[in-house]
């Protein structure tokens, strides 16, 4: 940007026309590129300032902008004492665990074996692995519903009916379990949902990352006698990595901003002893129903202080030689 | 032509005069309250020819959540706006509805004339009135005719008390397996929580702001004591909240006795949620002779109004002119607010549904004996916190003292 490359080789000077030939050459750039940081302005860099000014004063939604009144740091103080604020973050830690790691123990393999095993299905198969992404949240909590249901689901009587069977039947519940409505269950009913939409969107990152690597690479080892498995241990997995560290990376932020699903399956409400609570859902729940838009900006950027943090921690696991760079660049 | 020409200009002249004359008035509302209002500006107009309304109906959140964003900003609110009980207390706060208790309006005046509850709900702590109530939701509670029959259980068994209510509900689900004796065990938890306050008190505050939430409040063990009890029994469908899909697939199969709720679930009753049920259900009064409301709705003025006079004049048709509030009846079954919009004779037609029970008289006599509660502008809060400390007690990981006394701290930390 800054040293343009005429200046490398010198061009016969540009003969003078009129200004409006010297104002296109100067100012349509800029003028093309406009529309993108006019609407980043608008929807990207004010809602971020905006949050930062509202989170040091205490405001309701209800009333005139002008009622804003500052409170230095206490809505962030405030929030440091609130025992549910930690209960939500205790939450959302524990559910992008537990949503998370499956997401990624099942997407590897899978596109690995997607990767190897199929060619002409390839992309078939790839995008109906891909369709939970791209339905509707909404949907997927009524089929999600009825498969959860206390009195009406159909897995607990799947699994009412496993019961049935002799010997093997001991294996399986014999009353019916209250997904959704018991404490124990409501974080595993969430993550569930969570993993089956997202391990088709995580497959396809690993698939890109498979298909990065040069097919020579399996041939040379297949040569040398490595079998399927040797293949994924020493190959795949090492040229993968950097692909990996993206998949964490999207999967850590996502799963710090889990809002829709847990909300929608606990009916806005978190669920049995708030077990579904995340911390988005209590940020929602401060602004929305506590009306206390100070708090809830607060908490916003607590939220962004540990995704942060959590993606620095990310980012010394997988090493800098996680993202291929610097060591390529050595 | 020179004379054509002058006609012409005072013609347009006088079009554009009448045009000045008329006022434009906009009111936001949600459904049903869109079909009230389209019904009632034909006698609107009769009275008040020079007033044009315009109806701007959203949904129901969409039509809230606009309506912050317009207080919020200070622009884009309707002249007049509906606002459901459930966000009363949220727009109360700040500056952005206008006083009715003040001159012109002295809404004060006409509190005698509408049912006692109602207007404590929209008045703030320091007695500024931010709306008027339109339609109310008496409580009562629902059941099965048939479900009871066969338990041999009279309705009046089951509403004597609450223990009588729980001996009973016993009965009725076991000579009923599958079904539950209610949705949910907190709701009737909810109920208690909202009968026998002292004057002045709030559900959760006392006037000065104090906490009442404690293990040693009689009315909050007592709500979280029978609530336990109802769970232990196993006599509730752990439903969770109204509308939540296991209440409702629990209503469509019939597999409920009885349900606590505001009349106007009747109307949901017949036209979808338990269509199958015709005359099988019917209304009596809440056990333990309690009264409590569910909902309701109510007309508002923003302070950005640029037509406050003639906005109040629709509120106050809307609001205080008991043929309209007949009217707003037959046609949404919006259960009037205005005490003399509950004496017309369609109250003593029995209700189709409910066997032809004439249950509209019950409510009316229920709506009287509501008690007001008094706002409080953490009430939001301390609902949150009182209804998981109510789930904690329900599923058993803490015992009520506990549960209430953390519920105490947790609230008294948001007062300042």
């Amino acid at each position: 940007m800054t040293a343009p490359p005429a200046k490398l080789t010198p061009t016969p000077p540009i003969p003078k026309v009129g200004g409006w030939d010297n104002f296109q050459r100067k100012y349509a750039p800029y003028i093309f590129i406009s529309p993108f940081f006019l609407l980043f302005f608008v929807f990207g860099l004010f809602p971020i300032l905006f949050n930062a000014y509202l989170s040091v004063h205490e405001w309701q939604p209800g009333s005139g902008l002008g009622d804003m009144k500052f409170v230095g740091l206490r809505n962030f103080t405030d929030n440091l004492t609130d025992p549910t604020f930690w209960l939500s973050l205790k939450n959302t830690a524990i559910l992008a665990v537990e949503s998370g790691l499956p997401q990624h123990l099942i997407a590897i393999p899978l596109a690995f074996a997607i990767n190897m095993g199929l060619k002409r299905a390839q992309s078939f198969i790839t995008a109906i692995y891909f369709l939970p992404y791209i339905t509707s949240v909404v949907a997927i909590s009524v089929i999600f519903f009825t498969l959860f249901s206390w009195q009406y689901g159909v897995l607990n009587a799947a699994l009412n009916s496993l019961h049935q069977i002799p010997i093997l039947g001991v294996l399986f519940p014999a009353d019916k379990i209250n997904w959704l409505g018991e404490r124990a269950f409501v974080q595993p009913s969430i993550a569930m949902v969570i993993v089956w939409r997202y391990v088709g969107w995580n497959m396809l990152l690993y698939l890109s990352g498979l298909q990065a690597i040069p097919g020579e690479l399996y041939e040379a080892a297949a040569v040398d006698g490595a079998t399927r498995s040797e293949q994924f241990r020493f190959i795949t997995l090492p040229l993968l990595r950097p692909t990996i560290f993206l998949a964490v990376t999207l999967s850590l932020i996502g799963g710090f901003q889990l809002f829709e699903e847990p909300f929608i399956l606990t009916n806005g409400g978190g669920g049995v002893g708030q077990a579904g609570l995340t911390t988005i859902m209590y940020m929602f729940r401060t602004y929305n129903a506590y009306s206390d838009a100070g708090l809830a900006a607060a908490m916003a950027w607590l939220l962004f202080i540990v995704i942060g943090l959590l993606t620095l921690v990310n980012n010394f696991a997988f090493g800098r030689s996680g993202t291929g760079n610097n060591e390529a660049a050595k | 032509m020179k004379i054509q020409r002058l006609f012409v200009a005072a013609a347009l002249l006088s079009v554009s005069l009448a045009a000045a004359q008329k006022t434009t008035l906009t009111i936001g509302v949600f459904p049903d309250l869109d079909s009230v209002v389209k019904a009632a500006l034909p006698g609107f107009n009769k009275l008040y020819p020079d007033i044009d309304v315009k109806i701007n109906s959203l949904a129901y959140a969409d039509h809230h959540n606009a309506l912050t964003t317009a207080l919020s900003t200070g622009k884009g609110a309707n002249d007049v706006e509906a606002i459901d009980f459930g966000y009363v207390a949220k727009f109360a706060e700040g500056n952005g509805m206008t006083d009715l208790s003040k001159a012109p309006y002295n809404a004060g005046a006409l509190a005698s004339k509408f049912v006692g509850f109602t207007f404590p709900q929209a008045t703030t702590q320091d007695g500024r009135i931010v709306a008027m109530p339109t339609d109310i939701g008496p409580g009562s509670m629902f059941y099965r005719t048939d479900l009871l029959a066969k338990a041999g259980v009279k309705p009046s068994q089951l509403n004597a008390s609450w223990d009588s209510y729980i001996t009973n509900g016993k009965k009725v689900v076991a000579a009923n397996p599958g079904t539950f004796l209610i949705p949910d065990a907190s709701e009737a938890a909810q109920i208690i929580l909202r009968t026998g306050l002292k004057a002045g008190d709030g559900l959760y505050f006392d006037k000065s702001n104090k906490v009442l939430i404690s293990p040693d409040n009689a009315r909050f063990v007592k709500a979280f004591t029978v609530a336990k009890q109802i769970r232990d029994a196993k006599l509730d469908a752990k439903a969770g909240g109204a509308f939540s899909p296991e209440w409702t697939t629990a209503f469509q199969k019939g597999n409920l006795a009885t349900e606590f709720s505001g009349a106007w679930l009747v109307g949901h009753m017949q036209n979808w949620l338990a269509k199958d049920f015709t005359g099988k259900w019917n209304a009596q009064n809440l056990p333990g002779n309690t009264f409590a409301s569910w909902g309701g709705s109510f007309y508002g003025i923003p302070t950005q109004s640029a037509n406050k006079d003639a906005a109040w004049k629709l509120v106050q048709y809307l609001t205080t002119n008991a043929a309209q509030q007949v009217l707003a009846f037959k046609t949404t079954g919006a259960f009037p607010a205005l005490k003399a919009g509950q004496t017309d004779a369609v109250f003593n037609q029995g209700v189709v549904y409910l066997g032809n029970q004439k249950a509209r008289l019950l409510w009316r006599t229920a709506a009287a004996k509501i008690q007001p509660l008094d706002v409080n502008k953490l009430d939001p809060i301390a609902d949150q916190i009182v209804s998981d400390a109510l789930g904690s007690v329900l599923d058993g990981s803490k015992d009520i003292p506990t549960a209430l006394a953390d519920a105490q701290r947790l609230v008294e930390r948001r007062t300042r």
